[in-house]
């Protein structure tokens, strides 16, 4: 299998150079067939785990509590107008 | 020098009035300054606000009293790794994405410190997003071992480990994914403790594989260790992974003086390519505990080499996941600013998790996690803890890991099995290389058994107190 690197980029929302290009697709090339030998394992019959201690569904009530203000929230923001986060459009139907 | 004291020593010099917390602080705070041009500990020195909490302190101690009995940490100057939110203070992750980033909020980790009385120094280095196993993946530069700075400290909390071996600080904190705690504990000559996933709130550190997150912490003494897990650990709503037990009073489990222990040993953590200094040091230390009573007992553990493999997968996948959220418009820089390494886990993660490939990687790897898990639930009813060598190798030297894609999983092999079931583990040192390099052993015990890891932990280290290695420190 090959990695497709230009694809998983563009996925991830990732812009590389040709140069990185290159060099991430032989190194993921290589993590790829790295892994392979988990197919030396047999897991039929096993379930996957996701969570290790056990916990299932942990619940608490639905009360409004106190948060984080406005300001603190658009305090990290580069660009803000009118109390709201400025982004750049992302339609380009114009 | 007083930034030399661990925890329990600089409690009762406070105590007595030997010293104030500011003085205290001072002292780490100069050593800070005459070896961090060296060593390139810390990302953020919060040398004013460091002060400012140590008067504080000072005058909480003049109360004496149950102010005294209730903050734990009560003035002592603390180092805390960069990826845990401080209100106020700069958090990096020590990567360039969050350059400019100033939390709003202290993750829980933070507040229960200062709600113990501890005085922040400030942020130390990690590998960027904590994705490493060096510190060579920082974007700030990777931080010098004290006991060479030709070489690592180990990651990905190689700040923290450094700055503890080099008596920068009394104490510090550390998160460990799959051997960032235990790993650079190890290559810097100090106490690292895992403690079991869900034992430590993650709430407000910055996530990177989700399901296997363990903040704890890295200490010059077992007993600091103990002290320290007794004020972080506990149920905590905003994250719903932590375990609702009851937390322990795990400094009074020291005194119980246990050693009928059962000790598990297996061959397979003894790996090929083992250096075989490490590999002495460990068995020697193992029969040490054979001597002080425990029993010891061969088992025969699943391949850790596969662990490398399950980790890679889910690590990477719920890594990419978890950096998505770094667009640069709600804070940070955007995503031109990930370097090499973020971007290679972020891409390999997505590659794993697309269209046609989650059978074949993540639910396999979920199921040889399950596979792991069960290995180790089967070992645990036949031993107490299981001992092995923490890393295969040395601390290795600067430039080790450049363009080494699988570096980290290679050298974090003999943690990572315990990591992805959720164990509580702690390094210990048990001795220096004839290259003064330092050598650590790992206690692993089951989930939430930290106070069996931490009597076995404590009874070795005050077993060996007298050995000639201890005198030794880092020439600075």
């Amino acid at each position: 299998m090959k990695f497709d690197v230009t694809h998983v980029a563009k996925l991830a929302n990732l812009t590389l150079s040709s140069g990185e290009k290159k060099k991430f697709e032989k190194q993921l090339q290589e993590t790829v067939e790295y892994i392979e030998e988990l197919d030396e394992i047999d897991v039929k019959d096993i379930e996957p785990t996701s969570q290790v201690t056990g916990l299932e569904n942990v619940l608490r009530e639905d009360e409004v509590k106190p948060s984080l203000s406005q300001e603190d929230a658009l305090k990290n923001a580069k660009s803000t107008y009118n109390g709201f986060f400025k982004v750049k459009g992302i339609l380009d139907s114009e | 020098m007083l930034s030399k004291l661990n925890i329990k020593q600089a409690k009762e010099g406070l105590r007595k009035k030997e010293f104030s917390s500011v003085e205290l602080t001072r002292a780490c705070l100069d050593r800070i300054k005459q070896t961090d041009e060296k060593l390139n500990v810390f990302v953020t020195l919060t040398e004013k606000e460091a002060i400012e909490q140590a008067k504080k302190a000072d005058s909480d101690l003049a109360l004496q009293g149950e102010t005294l009995e209730a903050k734990l940490l009560l003035g002592i100057p603390i180092a805390i790794k960069d990826n845990f939110s401080t209100l106020g203070i700069r958090t990096t992750a020590s990567a360039k994405v969050l350059d400019d980033y100033i939390p709003p909020f202290d993750s829980t980790v933070v507040k229960k410190l200062k709600e113990a009385g501890a005085v922040i120094l400030g942020k130390t280095n990690m590998d960027a997003w904590a994705h490493g196993s060096s510190t060579e993946a920082s974007d700030y530069g990777s931080t010098r071992n004290p006991w060479n700075i030709k070489h690592l400290p180990g990651g990905s909390s190689g700040g923290s480990a450094a700055s503890i071996a080099a008596n920068q600080c009394i104490g510090a904190i550390g998160s460990e994914t799959a051997g960032s705690i235990r790993q650079p504990a190890s290559w810097c000559g100090v106490v690292g403790l895992k403690p079991t996933y869900g034992r430590v709130s993650r709430f407000g550190v910055v996530a990177m594989g989700s399901s296997f997150d363990s903040p704890g912490s890295i200490t010059k003494t077992v007993y600091d260790s103990a002290l320290i897990l007794e004020v972080l650990a506990g149920n905590d709503e905003m994250d719903a992974t932590t375990t609702p037990k009851v937390v322990p009073s795990y400094t009074q489990a020291l005194t119980y003086k246990k050693s009928d222990f059962i000790i598990g040993v297996s061959d397979e953590y003894f790996i090929d390519g083992i250096d075989p200094e490490v590999e002495e040091k460990v068995k020697e230390a193992i029969v040490k505990l054979e001597k002080m009573g425990a029993k010891l007992k061969k088992i025969k553990l699943f391949d850790p080499k596969y662990a490398i493999d399950v980790y890679t997968i889910i690590q990477r996948s719920e890594v990419s996941s978890n950096l998505a959220r770094y667009d640069g418009i709600r804070y940070g820089n955007d995503r031109s600013f990930f370097a090499d390494e973020a971007k290679r886990r972020i891409m390999f993660g997505t590659h794993a998790l697309s269209s046609g490939y989650y059978d074949q990687y993540y639910n396999k790897a979920s199921k040889v996690r399950s596979v792991i898990i069960e290995d180790f639930k089967k070992a645990f009813e036949k031993v107490d803890v299981i001992i092995a060598p923490t890393s295969p190798s040395l601390a290795l030297p600067v430039g080790a890991t450049k363009d080494q894609a699988m570096f980290g999983e290679l050298s974090d092999v003999l943690v990572e099995p315990s990591s992805i079931a959720g164990l509580s583990g702690i390094n210990l040192p048990v001795g220096l290389s004839d290259s003064s390099l330092p050598i650590g052993m790992q206690i692993i015990g089951p989930q939430f058994a930290e106070e069996k890891v931490l009597q076995i932990a404590y009874l070795y280290e005050q077993g060996t107190q007298t050995e000639e290695w201890r005198k030794r420190e880092p020439e600075l």
